[in-house]
């Protein structure tokens, strides 16, 4: 079993409209938000430590649009733009990387561990790796449990170097349970290119080392990303086991906000920004297709701006949680 | 005599064994190509190449297994572990190899590493990315652990480190990396095992080490114009641990308060009480006092991580409390 390169897709005119309004809206959200976080924590009013998901908007859509409130999944270090399409609150994500006491986890976690169980976000994680294995037990819960839910976990590319990468995949496998492996090849591991830390071409081929489908889309198509997400979570939901989705994009911005970005040029970046923008992809098809005006576009996108105000507002004048707040959650 | 700062002092000691001795190298993330997440590592691939100064996937298991199996067979490796907190991916390659080999194999072999763990509290990094977790390994036999507070124990330690036939867990406080300070010109070697008195005093004594110990340095100045003279050890190594160099101080100043960034319960501070209360109890005049965080994973929002933080203040408090 190798990898499968995507090749037949549907039209977008195939696509109910309201489909692709919450698209759109999702991605354009997603921007708006890791613009402001970049430019808030520019200004210094962010603490710690944050990765923006800028351009690659399209893999946290096109895979969370197919899943209800009740699935699961977990995120990573850059995991803004997955807890955003996952429904979560933008006023108290907002304030939770502002370090107040209504963010989504009272200020104790921050940009780097924004969590929303409440919404089936399992939360991010500070730790490369580490949401591998509980996404694999958070779907082995489903499966006792008899649900026909799903558990997605997005990883990076260099999180598939991980040995907890591989101990999932074959548990995953060998236990048949409904995990959907979504890896972001953004083509670098902080200051690593893919292919100096990593053995293969595709992350895919190594899905069938655990027996498992393996299927690699253009990441930056929202349309590709939505079509085999949802092949492939329809079987994992069947009951016929995980699979491996590998979605090709790039991170346009640096590793972190503040990264010195010495291991590539501004020209490579620049290129990808021109050519292969996920949201002005998306606004091409759709307009040359003739199933959005211009002005419908520029509505949705106002209204995803004026969300990421609305919170920016609520997290700045959020309160900071009290002293007496740092014994809390230690124990259940 | 001249000052540079704490990376660059790591970056000397690097360089000068790298080049002593041929069987050094070193591997980790992110170390060659951008010189390392805190610029510790900034020129070594351009003076030593590209196989001594390697990327690494990010696979912390492979980077410390692979390091164990090249010092049984004639290397000299040193790992970057990115963050100390991800010590906690490979800690079987740590405590149950590393620390191990050496003794269950009848002494065959030894296993001459060093590990560089860039720890402690900067910048709001939150629960996963602060933690000061030396105390963890002093509790395994086979292990040496290092922690200096300032650049020439940075150099002389990291070279000691790296010279040692143990393995040797090497702590560098990342809100120390930026810090400067005197370091001799030439061979500069810190021994490992070795505490130093960095002030002396007749009152009571305050062992720190790492970043702790430039605050507990400045609560003994706040304490000497209260009248209170405060002896000040660099524990420098918490494995092993100088109790000769702790007991002789205690035995002059009759008390002992010991400051750490790191957790208080089950710290290094409750070893080096219970070393005083073992073999020392009568030399103490009052009860022994521990300054360390809370009880609590370390806090993102701003408030509380500062209520987290052990300060200068509280350390100074704790000893005005004795008197
Ligand atoms: C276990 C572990 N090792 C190292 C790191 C430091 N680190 C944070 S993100 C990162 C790179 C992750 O690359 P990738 O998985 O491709 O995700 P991307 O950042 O590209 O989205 C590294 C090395 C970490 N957080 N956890
Ligand atoms: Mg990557």
């Amino acid at each position: 079993m190798s990898a499968r390169k995507v090749k037949e897709k549907k039209g977008p005119d195939e696509y109910p409209k309201a489909l692709l309004a919450q698209f759109y809206k999702t991605m354009s959200t997603i921007r708006s938000f890791e613009k402001k976080v970049e430019e808030k924590f520019l200004a210094g009013e962010i603490p710690g430590f944050v990765h923006l998901y800028i351009g690659e908007e399209a893999v946290a859509t096109g895979v969370i649009s197919n899943l209800s409130r009740e699935d699961l999944i977990q995120s990573t270090h850059r995991g803004h733009g997955h807890t955003i399409a996952k429904g979560a609150d933008l006023k108290r994500m907002m304030a939770e990387i502002f370090g107040k006491k209504e963010g989504c986890c009272k200020g104790k976690g921050g940009s780097m561990h924004i969590a929303d169980l409440g919404v089936g976000m399992l939360g991010a994680n500070g730790v490369v790796g580490g949401g591998f294995n509980i996404a694999t037990g958070a779907a082995l819960a489903i499966k006792m449990q008899g649900k026909d839910n799903v558990s997605v976990v997005f990883f990076g590319d260099g999180a598939s170097n991980r040995g907890t990468f591989h101990e999932a995949a074959n548990m995953a496998a060998v236990w048949d349970l409904p995990v959907l492996f979504v890896c972001e090849n953004n083509q670098y591991a902080s200051t690593t290119p893919y292919r100096t830390t990593t053995s293969v071409d595709d992350i895919a081929d190594r899905a069938a080392g655990y027996g498992m489908p393996g299927v690699i889309v253009d990441g930056n198509d929202v349309f590709a990303v939505y079509e085999e997400a949802r092949k492939l979570i329809e079987r994992a939901r069947r009951g016929e086991g995980p699979a491996l989705l590998e979605c090709k994009t790039y991170r346009v911005k640096g590793h972190f906000v503040g990264d010195p970005e010495q291991y590539r040029t501004k020209e490579e970046v620049n290129k990808v920004c021109e050519s292969n923008d996920p949201i002005d992809r998306f606004e091409c098809t759709v307009l040359d297709g003739k199933l959005f005006s211009r002005e419908e576009l520029d509505g949705i996108k106002a209204s995803a701006v004026k969300e990421v105000e609305e919170a920016l507002e609520f997290a700045r004048n959020a309160a900071e949680p009290e002293v007496s707040q740092l014994f809390a959650d230690v124990y259940a | 005599m001249r000052e540079i700062t704490f990376s660059q002092a790591t970056l000397e000691a690097m360089d000068e064994e790298m080049t002593r001795d041929e069987r050094v190298f070193v591997m980790g993330e992110d170390i060659a190509r951008q010189g390392g997440i805190f610029g510790q590592f900034k020129g070594l691939p351009d003076k030593f190449g590209k196989d001594r100064v390697r990327d690494t996937p990010i696979s912390e298991t492979a980077i410390v297994g692979a390091a164990i199996g090249a010092a049984l067979t004639g290397m000299r490796p040193v790992a970057d572990m990115h963050f100390a907190d991800f010590m906690g991916v490979c800690m079987d390659e740590i405590f149950n190899q590393m620390a191990k080999i050496h003794y269950m194999f009848g002494g065959q072999r030894p296993v001459p590493m060093v590990l560089r763990a860039p720890d402690g509290l900067i910048n709001q990094a939150a629960a996963q990315h602060s933690q000061s977790i030396e105390a963890w390994f002093m509790h395994i036999p086979g292990l040496k652990v290092v922690i200096p507070s300032n650049p020439a124990d940075a150099k002389g330690l990291l070279k000691s480190a790296i010279r040692d036939d143990n393995p040797v867990i090497y702590f560098e406080h990342k809100a120390l990396f930026n810090t400067r300070g005197p370091v001799p010109d030439g061979e500069v070697l810190t021994p490992i095992g070795k505490a130093k008195v960095v002030r002396e005093g007749s009152d009571v004594t305050l062992v720190s080490y790492s970043r702790c110990m430039g605050l507990s340095l400045e609560a003994a100045d706040v304490l000497a114009g209260e009248g209170i003279s405060v002896e000040c050890i660099d524990l420098r190594s918490i494995s092993p641990i100088d109790k000769e160099t702790l007991l002789a101080s205690v035995a002059k100043t009759t008390r002992l308060v010991v400051a750490h960034e790191a957790v208080k319960q089950g710290g290094v501070g409750a070893e080096l009480s219970a070393i005083v209360a073992e073999e020392g109890i009568d030399l103490l005049d009052a009860p022994i006092v521990r300054v360390g965080a809370p009880f609590t994973p370390v806090p993102f929002a701003r408030p509380l991580e500062q209520a987290y933080r052990v300060t200068s203040e509280k350390i100074a408090e704790a000893v005005r409390g004795l008197f």
